[in-house]
């Protein structure tokens, strides 16, 4: 008996050690990539919009880092530009999911009844919708744009936490704590935002790491197809979609942007990993 | 049975919320449909007379009814962009976009099950551990650039097809086909991985169940155990993921015609878009939509039938 317990207990030492290595990946390439941003967009030499009729599509060297595009703009700086939009738009898309997410999750867990039947049934639908889908709803009713695609994106993600959140706040209504609680008279509001809610975040945070690589994606996206972040904005799937012009004389220029996409959601998928394993 | 009616009777009303949702959310657009048909410099009584002629007059659900009976009809309205009905737009787009759907979602199958399995057995091994790694990458590929590279590699640098060369069905079936899977590759590879994932997850999951336990101490061989009693356990939660894919390679398609130039959906759809074409992007939505919950009635059904416990509930 003793000797399994801590056999069981070992295992779970080295399982906690592997996911915690996951998880520090993810946080050195997010910070890494993170970091790039932030010093492109205060000390790049170019601007992201000059052009250089002479210095057309060069390949990467020590002074253009990641070669120039066919206006001979420096693609590194466009590259930090674009990833700078496109976390922007992510976090603005997850911060509106989440936020009214939280708040309908937390509604329909706590309540249940006829609401939470007719808000899930909803969800169910909208679910199995592919998101990018419905983002083409949004769009072609109120055209395209940066601030369309974060409307658009953060309600069509308000129902994966509204999920994840009901889910958490359904499990723990029944619990003795809860109970107790309000058999002293708690309202319940206060029990809603300080008993549960805290116990939700381990489910939530993953659940964001999530979102934000499917809000990468879908903007990424959409901006290869050209109705995302328009023209004067550099943003990655943007340059992806000019970059494919010229994939064979100039590649790095398809090449950089689309690896930065591929780090950025390696990075926020190995926190996921690492926080939903914990 | 009993089930069944039950699933199609929700499956009904599932499209009829949906094809509301379509007709109301094209009512709020700015703009006189009547209007867009004619010249700028129509005087009104022309366009109220266009208005009367188009049924726009009548009541809202008269007009809905009118637009789905019609709409089952096959009379999907007329294109402003190409004055053409949009029917007659659709018609040779939509082989390309189901049969692209189709070879994604087969190499989906002949790639995730094989690599799934595979992993699964190596899970504690080196190269399992690797292969997890190198699957995680492959997920992290947004299917538009995974289409790039193999443009760029397997177009340009070995030559193995001429990248924006379309072979049309009518011409070439083989050529078609042919062409197709390299777009069919880009979109599955990154959701093969999702399933991979999916399928190593369920198989661990499984594994450390008392059942499994038990099998092993009647003696049980480790591959009999395993082919046996996990994997059959393990399958059931794949198959959502699978029967999600089916709606997802409907979406990949959408972004990949577009990097591979093929006149599929998709493209008409992004395009549509562009023109503020409404009818033909009502017609698509409805389309794809009405695709995806089929599929997923499908599914649920086949679940069904492949997990009896479910049944007995």
């Amino acid at each position: 008996m003793e000797i399994s317990q801590i056999r069981t207990a070992k295992i779970r030492k080295k399982k906690e050690n592997k996911r915690n290595i996951t998880l520090m990946i993810g946080l050195i390439l997010v910070a890494f990539l993170l970091f790039m941003m932030v010093m492109g967009l205060l000390f790049s030499p170019y601007d992201v919009a000059q052009m250089n009729k002479k210095e057309k599509f060069m390949a990467p060297c020590l002074t253009h880092l990641m070669g120039t595009d066919n206006f001979g703009r420096d693609i590194f700086t466009r590259v930090q530009q674009g990833m700078g939009m496109t976390v922007l738009i992510a976090i603005s898309v997850t911060g509106i999911g989440a936020f009214f997410g939280t708040i309908l999750g937390a509604i329909t867990g706590y309540y249940g009844g006829w609401l939470d039947e007719i808000l899930m049934r909803l969800n169910d639908m909208l679910a199995a919708f592919p998101s990018i889908l419905l983002a083409l709803v949004f769009i072609s009713i109120l055209g395209s744009g940066k601030y369309i695609i974060i409307l658009a994106l953060g309600i069509i993600f308000i129902p994966s936490y509204a999920r994840i959140v009901r889910g958490e706040f359904l499990r723990l209504r029944e619990s003795d704590y809860i109970k107790s609680a309000k058999l002293m008279g708690v309202s319940d509001f206060r029990i809603m935002l300080v008993h549960i809610l805290p116990n939700g975040i381990p489910a939530l945070l993953s659940a964001l790491t999530v979102g934000f690589n499917n809000a990468v994606l879908a903007e990424a996206g959409m901006s290869y197809l050209g109705i995302g972040v328009q023209p004067p904005d550099a943003s990655l799937g943007q340059m992806l979609s000019e970059a494919q012009g010229y994939l064979f004389s100039a590649p790095w220029y398809a090449l950089c942007p689309g690896v930065i996409i591929i780090l950025l959601i390696l990075g926020f998928s190995f926190i996921s990993e690492g926080i939903a394993g914990r | 049975m009993k089930y069944l009616g039950k699933k199609i009777v929700t499956l009904l009303f599932t499209l009829l919320f949906i094809s509301m949702a379509a007709f109301l959310v094209f009512q709020i657009i700015p703009g006189d449909p009547a209007a867009m048909m004619l010249d700028m410099d129509a005087t009104d009584a022309q366009i109220e007379a266009m208005r009367e002629q188009l049924g726009l007059n009548r009541p809202l659900f008269v007009r809905y009814i009118s637009w789905i009976m019609d709409f089952c009809r096959g009379n999907l309205g007329i294109s402003y962009h190409y004055q053409i009905p949009v029917a007659e737009l659709l018609k040779d787009k939509l082989p390309v976009t189901f049969a692209l759907a189709g070879i994604t979602f087969l190499l989906i199958l002949f790639l995730s099950i094989p690599f799934g399995l595979f992993q699964v057995r190596f899970a504690k091994k080196r190269i399992g551990i690797v292969m997890h790694i190198v699957n995680q990458v492959f997920m992290a590929i947004p299917s538009f650039f995974l289409g790039v590279l193999i443009i760029l590699v397997f177009g340009l640098i070995l030559k193995w097809f001429t990248p924006g060369r379309y072979v049309s069905y009518t011409e070439n079936k083989i050529g078609f086909f042919l062409y197709l899977i390299a777009p069919a590759m880009a979109i599955a590879v990154p959701k093969s991985a999702m399933v991979v994932k999916f399928l190593r997850n369920s198989v661990l999951e499984q594994g450390q169940n008392d059942y499994v336990r038990t099998a092993y101490s009647k003696g049980n061989t480790e591959q009999k155990v395993f082919y046996r009693h996990i994997l059959k356990n393990a399958l059931i939660p794949v198959a959502t993921i699978l029967g999600m894919m089916a709606a997802e390679t409907m979406a990949g398609s959408i972004v990949v015609e577009q990097v591979f130039n093929l006149p599929g959906l998709g493209r008409l759809l992004v395009s549509s878009i562009g023109s503020r074409d409404y009818p033909v992007v009502q017609a698509i939505l409805v389309y794809i939509a009405s695709v995806v919950v089929i599929m997923n009635g499908v599914v649920d059904v086949l679940y069904r039938y492949l997990d009896p416990r479910i049944r007995v509930e």
